[in-house]
């Protein structure tokens, strides 16, 4: 900790700001300090700490001083940390909150996450080294202590191995990964070969095998389109559980409303978008109490068979009438739907000649349609 | 005489050769489903093999989980297409990718009303890792990029901009085309644009610059600050770097899906 120099934080010219991440504790070497809750930023040349409670305290290190970095793992009760390996501090730093210290790393401490995104960009900081290149302001102390190149870090060389073992392993695993991916293709490749001579049950029996690998489908049945078994099932289930949700909701919901009630009643075994939207799909021909129903813009929405959109526009234009004229936002307030399925029942209202538009920078307003009733 | 082709005899030859082919055709393909078949049992071996060693892995290296979506990309395999798909039962990929998902969605609709439905790849990134708490497992901005290409097909308008070296995450049904696009580049800078900036340097008519900012403010996407000194300036909200501090109100999370 004794390599820090204390700073106003503000950023010199030519030094740009990569990454920050708050909730961010620094620990001097194995030991912890007062430095326990800051925001840290990442800059083209430096690494610089600002206290969280108290945004005058603000320290710094330039990047040049830094040897490698490592990750640490997350564990139970702790959170994830970077390791920063450090040059000796240079005989001309400016002065800092440490006079000296008996570690030659740091530890930062994610308290809040993001160590993936900011150990991402540190180490291409780290590799790209572009403080070399804009030398910026007087505050960058170039470390020209010519034994720095030489002294290793307790362990170094220990650790270096470690990691390129790992990144073996990694590679390995990369190639198992690539055959499995090559014996899918060729079976792609043989469904391909095999459209015309097969049967109904055999096409779902092959769309399922596709689903299994993830492999895009180039079969669609005009039956079930391109759903499957496990999509017609799928379908039945949302029946069961949506009908309730819906009738709460007014009859319809959005797309990913249905998602994300879904998936968080799931827990585990979530299901992707696509098949969602598969599913749905299907619901219409399998004559189930809901339908999945298009909107001219491009939502997608799940209605009750028994929910008549046009006959809420109907009472949409009542409420509108009331109030002389609506926006989405305040027209969704009023009636208590979200704003997204407020904007396109007044969309089909104008659709179906009710309303007419007044569209300005103040936003879209709706007003019922005069030219209609009044000649 | 045998005369050739014609004749009720010929026609139900013909047809009883037609059925022969058909069945051939049909005994081929069920020669070829039964061969699949055993080859999609190896591959599932192999798979539950490759997951009981390596399924650590790729929950908590986001570095192995891009290049293993990389390489499936480029074979033609979707590992995320469905939570029934053997990457998704076995390795595990898929829960991750889709409760992802619901995360950002979550947080999009809860900030909409302060951006318009536009909010940056950096902001997105620290609200939900907010809202994941701390026990969670970490993800990368790339493990959002990938959740939010799957949620395009919900049809809620999500969209991925790029802007200067990051990206705007569009999450309402907007359109949005190349002009908007440039300007939201333009205004990635400093936060905001005027229309003289845009006649300098995108070369347009004033005309065209105006539709472009009229259409941003009518989607709350542009916020219009008619005292600034000089001429108008049209301020981003998903760009203001002050946002990434604050947190969501608990109306806004109220907003969110309940």
């Amino acid at each position: 900790m004794d390599r820090f120099a204390w700073t106003s934080g503000l950023l010199e010219l030519g030094e740009t700001l990569v990454v920050q991440q708050r909730g961010v504790r620094l620990c001097d070497g194995e030991e912890k300090v007062k430095f326990d809750s800051g925001v840290l930023l990442l800059s083209t040349h430096r690494l610089i700490w600002r206290d969280q409670k108290n945004h005058e305290c603000c320290i710094a290190i330039p990047l040049s001083q830094i040897v490698f970095i490592e990750e640490q793992a997350a564990g139970i009760g702790k959170s994830a940390k970077i390791v920063v390996h450090l040059h000796p501090a240079s005989s001309n730093k400016e002065p800092g909150p440490f006079q000296s210290s008996k570690y030659s790393y740091i530890k930062l401490s994610f308290k809040e996450h993001g160590q993936i995104e900011f150990y991402r960009r540190l180490s291409e900081e780290m590799t790209q080294r572009r403080w070399e290149n804009m030398p910026a302001g007087q505050t960058i102390q170039v470390n020209k202590d010519p034994r720095a190149g030489r002294i290793r870090a307790v362990g170094i060389v220990g650790i270096e191995r470690k990691l390129e073992e790992k990144r073996k392993e990694t590679d390995k695993n990369i190639s198992e990964a690539k055959e499995m991916v090559e014996l899918s293709k060729s079976i792609a490749n043989k469904i391909k070969e095999k459209q015309g001579d097969i049967t109904e049950d055999e096409t779902i029996r092959f769309k399922s095998y596709l689903l299994s690998m993830g492999i895009a489908n180039p079969v669609t049945r005009e039956t079930y389109g391109s759903g499957t078994h496990y999509h017609m099932q799928l379908a039945k289930q949302l029946a069961g559980i949506l009908q309730t949700p819906l009738e709460e909701r007014g009859g319809i919901m959005s797309l990913t409303e249905v998602y994300c009630l879904v998936n968080r009643a799931r827990g585990l075994e979530l299901l992707s978008p696509e098949d969602l939207v598969n599913a749905c799909k299907m619901l219409e021909s399998l004559k189930l109490p809901l339908r999945l129903r298009i909107f001219d813009s491009g939502v997608m929405v799940i209605e009750l068979q028994s929910h008549n959109e046009e006959e809420m526009v109907a009472s949409a234009l009542e409420t509108v009438s009331e109030k002389g004229s609506l926006t989405a936002d305040e027209f969704a307030k009023l009636v208590g739907m979200s704003v997204l399925l407020a904007k396109e029942r007044l969309l089909l209202a104008e659709k179906m000649g009710h309303l007419c538009r007044d569209d300005s920078v103040e936003g879209l307003r709706f007003y019922p349609n005069l030219f209609l009733t009044q000649s | 005489m045998h005369r050739r082709g014609v004749g009720a005899g010929a026609i139900a030859k013909k047809k009883l050769a037609e059925a022969k082919y058909k069945e051939r055709g049909t005994v081929l393909a069920e020669d070829q489903l039964a061969q699949m078949s055993k080859q999609l049992d190896m591959f599932k071996t192999n798979l539950e093999e490759f997951a009981s060693k390596h399924k650590q892995e790729i929950r908590k290296n986001p570095e192995f989980r891009v290049q293993f979506q990389d390489m499936c990309a480029t074979i033609g395999v979707d590992p995320l297409a469905s939570g029934k798909g053997f990457w998704s039962e076995m390795l595990g990929v898929g829960d991750f990718y889709y409760e992802l998902g619901v995360q950002i969605i979550e947080v999009c609709l809860a900030l909409k009303h302060r951006n318009g439905g536009l909010i940056t790849l950096e902001e997105l990134h620290q609200q939900v890792l907010k809202g994941r708490g701390k026990f969670a497992q970490d993800v990368s901005q790339d493990d959002l990029l990938r959740a939010i290409k799957k949620l395009k097909v919900l049809g809620n308008g999500f969209g991925i901009i790029p802007v200067g070296g990051t990206y705007l995450i569009q999450s309402v049904p907007a359109e949005l085309n190349m002009d908007h696009t440039v300007v939201l580049q333009l205004a990635e800078k400093k936060g905001y644009v005027t229309v003289s900036e845009i006649r300098s340097s995108l070369k347009w008519e004033t005309e065209r610059a105006k539709q472009v900012l009229e259409h941003l403010l009518k989607e709350g996407m542009a916020w219009l600050d008619t005292q600034a000194a000089g001429e108008p300036q049209y301020w981003l909200p998903a760009l203001f770097t002050e946002l990434y501090s604050q947190d969501i109100t608990p109306e806004e999370a109220k907003e969110a899906i309940p």
